[in-house]
């Protein structure tokens, strides 16, 4: 079959001040054809894509759409040529019904509206309630609403940011159907992604972007991960994840019946027990916000915990100690850490305005007499931190938010680190970062562990966690799912329990 | 082409060099002083130069001037002083107004009361703390509800100034004798409680006391550990508890000394300039100081040349007015443009613009 192009790229360019983030970029997209985007964070996928859908305009290049020359000037341009994008963070009214969402905006009305939008459902099989409000549907829904949301309003051309970051097992297999149905009826489509498995799974053609620049478009079925992974990096690197066998376990935090509510008052946790051990690396699965965020906080002291719950800590001196109705502070100082990396990254590890110096200080800036705080221990923890983990940053006071997503990961890794903890609890540490960083930071958890340190990691991708962790907790609406050995697992079964919560238990 | 493109792009721009920076904004000072000369020009047709000059002299022309000029503009900074560290902390404080005045308003209850009684130094010790406090009790009322209940600060600021707009005209008619709803000048005749004469600098008092607040607050904000607590507290209040911080204890420590030193001013006010007491006595300054505050991004040093420079307006303002027999809102066009200017400059600075062919950049 001839290939018919439906978008074609010609030498695009855009620079942020001195950021370029695309440079002479240049591809077509096909119509019968799902073209993954694939590169690392930073390397301008999202931002060449934004210009087709009017979102930024380019500096200079040529964008053409089905043969015609076109300036798309803003998101309703795009529109107009039938490109929809669904983007990483969806954008929706919580308290409209999915059928208002989707005619939102939309000037003549149309009484045919909801059997149109139900014969699209039908045609690509997306399951979807109409008349469900936006807050009470999950990531999933979220989504599939808003992929029939762009398609109502007619568009031929699809792009998806990242659809597979916060979806289960299940249901990216779901969404991997209706992605095929769509492709054989005629539509282009565009993935952007990171995810090498799924990029093999389910593209056509494979568009690789390093750094903004364009660097090769390989046919799916001539490629593997590896080639994949070199063009990405533009270096080869070992892929694997060094995991020795747990020795000397020892136990470090026995949690009992933790129940923590959020803020509407429902239980985020419920009834939470597990053990944790020096020595081993136990991850937390589960889909986002099913109590991960609570479950490390409690344990930090963050968290106002129902009455009945226990949190034992056995220091290395043996002793034991009850951490829930301590400060955080007091349980700081008893070596357990919580290297919190929330979903903007500069939320509540570090702050963003301020450099490396004084983000070294966070967590102790308060020892010490007077009234000034001491500024020679932190300088010289900067500076170590800086070498050891090749933190680029042009001076050690420069704000840490300008820094780029790895090296402000590095910074607060390196931080916790130095702080020696005895339990060390992180959350999506790897979130944003290129693939060698991810892999340094794994490595460092895995000294962590040698070294005898209780390592809790709450992680999203599941090939990480079963690959990195000797055991597994799911997370399933806050209770305890299930507690797997990693070596003995694979991604169906955890993915199972990540939904289904297993009855009268 | 099927469609035009547009007529301009803004992208961000982080890092820029100082050097480029100070000259986008020495460019849009000269912008602005020509446009204001165009207008000035084709309103009143006044030749620009001598209405410029003029303003210079209003704000700088004689000895007196330069200490009134100095003298305002002390008092200006002192609130913008007291706003910088409640600033920080991202509480937007725009009680200033309310805390200057129940400071003014507890220096004259003492000059009223104690005026004869007491030798005037002890009597100054005994106002300053007064002052202090009374301003504190208006930062802390806000700040304590923030912290317990999260009410918004910025209404509960604002409406704490028609409080103490009120409590000054009770006192007024408590304190008039004639029925003239004014206080007059507070111990007229022998000068009890007034600032004395430094060197035979009628407000170098004035001057000490603010540059004593300069330093302090620097000190405070950029070394100590209370000022790391506010920078923490004042980017996320979830960081600052995960690092062990009391966020209530660092919301109510901290409008306590900005209200107190609001209230410090007015002290100032009242026993080293006006030396009476009437709902006037803020006069706006508190709002004007948040300008001072944010256009120095909250630096001590920073804020002494922009309360310099908004004195220096006003000033030259009803200097031009009166001496080319304008309306004085003519005047106020021309302080109106160079501060819209001086603004604008700052939104250049953090961006870049492309006009129309691609490529080219302003």
């Amino acid at each position: 079959m001839e290939k018919e192009s439906a978008v074609e790229l010609r030498n695009i360019s855009k620079s942020f001040g001195k950021v370029i983030a695309n440079d002479n970029v240049s591809f077509d997209i096909n119509k019968y054809e799902i073209l993954a985007l694939l590169g690392e964070n930073g390397s301008g996928k999202t931002t060449i894509m934004n210009m087709l859908a009017g979102i930024y305009y380019p500096d200079s290049g040529q964008i053409s759409v089905n043969g015609k020359v076109v300036s798309i000037s803003d998101p309703k341009v795009a529109y107009e040529l039938g490109i929809g994008m669904v983007h990483q963070h969806y954008k929706l009214i919580d308290v409209f019904t999915a059928y208002e969402n989707i005619v939102l905006g939309l000037k003549e009305k149309n009484k045919d509206a909801r059997k149109e939008i139900l014969d699209i459902c039908l045609k690509y099989g997306f399951e979807i309630d109409l008349d469900m409000h936006v807050y009470e549907m999950s990531v999933s829904q979220k989504q599939t609403l808003e992929i029939v949301k762009v398609l109502y309003r007619g568009a031929e051309i699809l792009i998806l940011d990242e659809p597979t970051s916060v979806l289960t097992p299940q249901e990216i297999a779901k969404l991997f159907n209706v992605i095929r149905n769509m492709r054989d009826d005629g539509k282009a489509i565009v993935i952007i992604s990171h995810k090498l498995n799924e990029v093999l799974d389910i593209s056509n053609k494979v568009v690789v972007l390093r750094k903004g620049k364009f660097i090769a478009e390989v046919d799916t079925s001539k490629t593997d991960e590896r080639q994949l992974t070199e063009l990405m990096v533009g270096e080869k690197i070992e892929l694997d994840i060094h995991r020795d066998e747990p020795i000397d376990l020892i136990k470090r935090l026995e949690v009992k019946n933790l129940t923590v509510l959020n803020e509407e008052g429902r239980k985020a946790l419920d009834d939470v027990s597990f053990e944790a051990f020096g020595g081993e690396i136990l991850g937390i699965a589960g889909i986002s916000g099913c109590g991960q965020k609570e479950l490390l906080e409690a344990v930090a002291g963050l968290q106002q915990i129902e009455p009945g719950a226990s949190i034992i800590y056995t220091s290395p001196e043996n002793t034991e100690e009850e951490l829930v109705g301590k400060s955080p502070r007091q349980i700081r100082e008893l070596g357990v850490h919580l290297s919190f990396v929330p979903e903007d990254r500069l939320g509540m590890g570090l702050v963003g305005n301020m450099g490396m110096i004084e983000n070294m200080m966070l967590k102790d800036y308060s020892t010490g007499h007077g009234l000034f705080v001491q500024t020679k221990a932190p300088k010289s923890l900067a500076s170590t931190v800086k070498t050891e983990l090749s933190v680029d940053t042009p001076s050690l006071n420069t704000p840490v938010r300008r820094l780029s997503g790895g090296n402000v990961q590095k910074v607060l890794v390196g931080r916790e680190i130095s702080l020696a903890p005895t339990v060390l609890m992180t959350a999506y540490a790897v979130r944003g970062l290129d693939i060698n960083t991810s892999y340094t930071i794994y490595n460092l958890l895995n000294t962590q562990k040698k070294k005898g340190v209780a390592v809790i990691y709450v992680g999203e991708d599941l090939d990480v966690l079963l690959a990195l962790c000797d055991r597994i907790l799911i997370l399933c609406s806050g209770k305890v799912n299930g507690i797997v050995d990693a070596r003995n697992t694979n991604k169906e079964e955890i993915g199972l329990l990540m939904t289904n919560l297993k009855g009268g238990n | 082409m099927t469609q035009r493109e547009p007529l301009y792009r803004i992208t961000k721009n982080d890092s820029r060099s100082f050097l480029s920076a100070a000259l986008i904004r020495f460019s849009c000072i000269v912008l602005a002083l020509l446009v204001s000369a165009l207008f000035i020009f084709s309103i009143t047709k006044l030749n620009p130069i001598n209405v410029y000059i003029s303003m210079f002299k209003g704000a700088f022309g004689t000895k007196r001037r330069i200490w009134i000029t100095i003298r305002d503009a002390a008092l200006l900074l002192m609130i913008a002083l007291g706003l910088a560290p409640a600033f920080k902390m991202r509480f937007w404080n725009t009680g200033a107004e309310g805390q200057v005045l129940v400071g003014g308003l507890a220096t004259a209850t003492i000059m009223i009361g104690y005026g004869n009684k007491i030798p005037t130094a002890l009597l100054l010790v005994i106002m300053l703390v007064v002052s202090m406090v009374a301003g504190a009790i208006w930062g802390f009322l806000p700040a304590y509800f923030k912290a317990k209940y999260n009410t918004n600060e910025t209404l509960f600021t604002l409406m704490m100034n028609y409080v103490a707009i009120q409590l000054v005209e009770f006192f007024v008619d408590v304190w008039d004798k004639k029925e003239s709803h004014s206080v007059g000048i507070i111990n007229a005749n022998n000068n009890a409680g007034w600032f004395p004469a430094i060197a035979n600098q009628q407000y170098l008092l004035n001057v000490i006391i603010v540059a004593a607040v300069i330093v302090f607050v620097y000190l405070y904000l950029s070394y100590s550990k209370h000022g790391y607590e506010i920078a923490v507290t004042g980017e996320s209040e979830n960081t600052a508890r995960y690092a062990g911080i009391n966020v209530s204890t660092v919301i109510i420590r901290t409008m306590l000394l900005s209200g107190a030193i609001c209230g410090l001013a007015g002290f100032v006010e009242v026993a080293g300039i006006s030396h009476t007491i009437s709902k006037q006595t803020a006069g706006g300054r508190g709002f004007t100081a948040i300008i001072v505050s944010w256009l120095a991004k909250l630096s001590p040093i920073v804020m002494v040349f922009f309360s310099l420079f908004i004195v220096f307006l006003d000033k030259g303002a009803i200097q031009i007015a009166s001496d080319f027999n304008l309306n004085e809102y003519a005047s106020n066009i021309i302080t109106g443009i160079l501060l819209f200017f001086i603004l604008a400059s700052e939104f250049f600075v953090n961006y870049d613009v492309h006009f129309g062919k691609r490529g080219k950049q302003v």
